[in-house]
């Protein structure tokens, strides 16, 4: 539906902003789109759904991947109340200070605190990476043509190699990034994390998953977005109604 | 200049008239009910630009901060801040308690008893703006002016503050403000 | 002297005799006769006035929140999506709003092209009009670099490269640009004092242009002028209602975009924090600005002068050309209503910009449709090629040797046919 209804509106301005396709098509798979509890004009997250990627983020991909704009308070729009946001929050350790003597100290987290990366800096990134920088996940579906349908095709793209390619050491084969090689290795496998709510926990499961908890990361206020613009959208029809009809009232008087 | 229309060639003016009444009140009726729907819009959607001149949720996730009070020492006083402002934190010896609780009310610019101004009366904690104009008042050491009644003094026009910051003498209108806040534990105060 | 003459009665009368405010407004959109015979196209002006209000309303209260810093600007819009009360709606009123201010306007030139509204006696009202094209340019450019993301840094080192190509002081220029050897936070900080600063000079302009409008008189579809007050209505109710009613109709779409689809004009990489030492696969312009960077590509080296330069002159004429257009077009006629052979090469010139703008979103070797022997760039040199000999060539000729369909009496006539201006 969202599919749909950006087509439709980018379409009617975009005999001109044809620009989707200079990014070098042709060298990349394009992504599948997928079916998204947040698609269409009336898309909402699937709070379970939310907790349990959130729960892949904390368990995998936070071993490499800081989420340095989304605070542990933001966690509300998982579902999560005030009493487990505390509790998420003081599981980790930051940086406090300096305290009286001048000294920084480590201290439990708060929910005012931002989710803290795996890496001081981006030099140390690069050097646990073999050279390679693991992106912020923040605005990862934001960042990337295709969105989440490009994150989950990424996570469950991973195959073995063509016989003919020839992939460089330490690099891994998917045919849906930028020259099929990327430095990544595929996070997910079956059971790679134990769900709470007893979901199966497979490949496309874990990858659905983890993709629409980094869609919320991406833009927490979709849901706001999408009911508020439901309601403008329906009185912009009726004001423009009447505007017609006085407008045909009025002319209608002109001989 | 208006011809009505002659459908069937006894249409009276009267009626004429009648029909030009009603379509003057319908056409009233889209005007008013066209501008005052586009009014509503417009104020609609002034209100997020309005909104967002509130505190955003970064500046109200720390609205409330958790103070560790077991360093101070009886008599001392440290000030923290909390949303942007000093909060006054005192560890009362007893005289000041006596010298807080022994003031008759009879005496005091805004009345208020002691008791409903402290939750320990070792501790007393105190919003350190000015009810007058909004300086910091002094005192929180031993060694600033405290004024005449031991409690802080104002040294922008010179208000007088008690041993449970109630004011006494000077300008301000008004105590110093109790900002909402609870004991955690014994040594930890949660200010917010 | 009874100096108490204002047509308003208490306060308003009062202050009107002071500071004739209520009489300038009720003369100028209450009772300004306006040719009756305009279609839904003459409502892009003030469509695009709306817009600007949009933007400047919107941007100040995004101002307030946005840090011009380069170690922060990325951060603060990031801080505006999540935190600020309604901020991301601000936001996507204010980043698809400029897409919306240039659509209204690049409507209300072509209409201006179509019906001649650039002739005599209007050739300041038209060049004013190019005058805030221009500034809009410069401040679009100028907000797109304040995000501070991939898109924003190498897009503001590609434009400002531009300058680099002025013989001798060129150089100098960029680093003056730049305040610096490079795009850095002294031109991040003037690059947002512009920006807040330039829509106001547009403002200003747009009062000119208004007031412009108003000596003149507006042309209408017919390009002939009106006669008699038969020919005109007062602009209340009958404009501000028409106004209002397509106005309304604009915000739909603009709604739709903003609420359902509003990253649909944008680019991904600006998502991604500027990084001065990566720059992105495609660096590619906004949308407005594509067919102006499609002719920057297209030109090729010109006898002494290089690509690179050649290029930038091409790009600044295609735009300039609009100041001597009034001088350009020989026509005795005004609209292409009644010029055949004018008509059928304004929808030429129409297609060859879209054409423009398709190209300057396309990498210049790209293959055209697969074809072995097309590429992009020969479809931008062909479509630049046609854009000057439209202006140059094709205006000052066709004024010669055009035949002209015959043009009404007046502009009742053209509504109501001959009959009506006799049954009056």
């Amino acid at each position: 539906m969202q599919v749909l209804t950006k087509y439709v509106f980018a379409a009617a301005l975009s005999l001109v902003v044809s620009s989707g396709t200079a990014w070098a098509a042709g060298e990349a798979h394009e992504p599948e789109p997928q079916d998204w509890s947040f698609n269409g004009f009336f898309g909402a997250f699937d709070k379970a759904q939310l907790q349990r990627g959130f729960q892949i983020y904390s368990q995998v991909c936070s071993g490499c991947h800081s989420l340095k704009f989304v605070a542990y308070r933001h966690l509300e729009g998982l579902g999560y109340n005030e009493a487990e946001i505390k509790a998420i929050a003081a599981e980790t350790q930051v940086e406090g200070g300096p305290d009286d003597s001048g000294d920084m100290f480590m201290r439990p987290g708060v929910p005012a605190d931002f989710i803290t990366g795996p890496y001081d800096n981006e030099n140390q990134a690069r050097a646990f990476n073999g050279g390679a920088l693991p992106p912020d996940l923040s605005l990862i579906t934001k960042a990337r043509h295709g969105g989440p349908d490009y994150i989950y095709a990424l996570l469950t793209g991973y195959e073995s190699a063509p016989e003919s390619f020839e992939l460089a050491t330490g690099m891994n084969y998917n045919s849906f990034f930028l020259g099929s090689q990327i430095a990544m290795f595929s996070p997910l496998a079956d059971g790679v994390v134990e769900y709470a709510d007893g979901t199966p926990a497979n490949v496309e499961q874990l990858a659905a998953d983890v993709t629409a908890f980094l869609t919320w990361a991406g833009e927490p206020r979709l849901e706001d977005r999408k009911r508020i613009g439901f309601k403008v959208v329906i009185f912009l029809l009726i004001l423009s109604g009447l505007l017609y009809a006085a407008k045909r009232r009025v002319w209608s008087t002109l001989h | 200049m208006v011809d009505a229309p002659k459908k069937n060639g006894s249409l009276g003016q009267s009626e004429a008239d009648q029909d030009e009444a009603h379509d003057g009140r319908r056409r009233e009726f889209l005007y008013l009910a066209a501008g005052g729907f586009a009014a509503i819009g417009a104020g609609a959607a002034l209100w997020p630009f309005i909104d967002s001149m509130n505190p955003s949720g970064d500046v109200l996730a720390l609205a409330s901060t958790e103070v560790d009070i077991s360093s101070i020492e009886l008599g001392q006083a440290i000030t923290v801040k909390w949303r942007g402002k000093p909060v006054f934190i005192r560890r009362r010896t007893p005289d000041e308690i006596e010298a807080a609780e022994n003031a008759s009310l009879d005496d005091l610019i805004d009345p208020q008893a002691d008791a409903d101004r402290v939750q320990r009366p070792e501790w007393l904690i105190l919003v350190g703006v000015c009810t007058h104009l909004g300086c910091v008042p002094v005192g929180q050491k031993a060694t600033e002016v405290r004024g005449d009644f031991g409690g802080w003094f104002c040294p922008c026009h010179g208000s007088h503050y008690d041993t449970s910051g109630r004011i006494r003498k000077g300008p301000a209108p008004l105590n110093l403000d109790v900002p909402a806040y609870t004991f955690i534990d014994d040594t930890t105060l949660r200010i917010g | 002297m009874s100096s108490e003459s204002s047509k308003f009665t208490g306060l308003v009368g009062w202050v009107d005799n002071r500071l004739p405010v209520f009489s300038y407004v009720h003369k100028e959109y209450g009772e300004y006769p306006t040719p009756r015979n305009f279609n839904y196209w003459w409502n892009f002006g003030a469509l695009a006035m709306f817009c600007l209000t949009v933007m400047i309303v919107s941007g100040i209260f995004l101002a307030m929140q946005y840090q011009p810093n380069t170690q922060m600007a990325f951060e603060s819009i990031q801080r505006i999506m999540r935190d600020v009360n309604y901020g991301w709606l601000m936001r996507y009123i204010h980043m698809n709003g400029a897409s919306f201010f240039f659509i209204a306007v690049y409507i209300h030139i072509f209409r201006g092209l179509y019906y001649g509204s650039y002739k005599s006696p209007r050739e300041l009202l038209w060049m004013l009009g190019v005058v805030i094209l221009l500034l809009m340019m410069a401040t679009s450019f100028f907000g797109y670099v304040l995000p501070w993301g991939q898109m924003s840094f190498w897009g503001a080192t590609v434009i400002t490269n531009l300058f680099s190509a002025i013989p001798i002081v060129g150089d100098p220029i960029v680093t003056w640009l730049w305040g610096g050897f490079a795009i850095d936070n002294p031109t991040l900080n003037r690059f947002y004092a512009l920006h807040y600063l330039l829509p106001f000079v547009i403002v200003g302009v747009v009062g000119l242009h208004v007031v412009a409008l108003h000596v003149t008189g507006s042309n209408n579809p017919t390009g002939i002028e009106p006669k008699s007050s038969q020919d005109t209505v007062p602009f209340h109710p009958y404009y501000t209602l028409k106004d209002s009613f397509g106005l309304s109709v604009f915000v739909i779409i603009y709604a739709l975009i903003v609420f359902y689809a509003p990253e649909s004009l944008g680019e991904a990489e600006n998502y991604v924090p500027a990084n001065s030492l990566q720059t992105p696969a495609e660096i590619v312009p906004e949308w407005y600005l594509l067919p102006y960077y499609a002719i920057l590509r297209s030109v090729p080296d010109l006898l002494i002068i290089d690509a690179k330069l050649a290029g930038i002159i091409a790009m600044f004429v295609s735009i300039l050309v609009l100041f001597v257009l009034p001088w350009l077009d020989t026509s005795k006629v005004r609209s292409a209503r009644y010029r055949p052979t004018y008509k059928k090469f304004f929808w030429v010139f129409v297609v060859v910009c879209f054409v423009l703008g398709w190209v300057g979103a396309h990498p210049p070797n790209e293959k055209v449709f697969g074809l072995e022997w097309l590429e992009v760039i020969d479809v931008g040199r062909i479509t630049t090629f046609y854009y000057f000999f439209h202006f140059f060539v094709l205006f000052p000729l066709l004024g010669k040797f055009e035949k002209t369909k015959p043009v009404p009496n007046s502009i009742t006539e053209s509504v109501l046919g001959a009959s009506a201006t006799e049954k009056v």
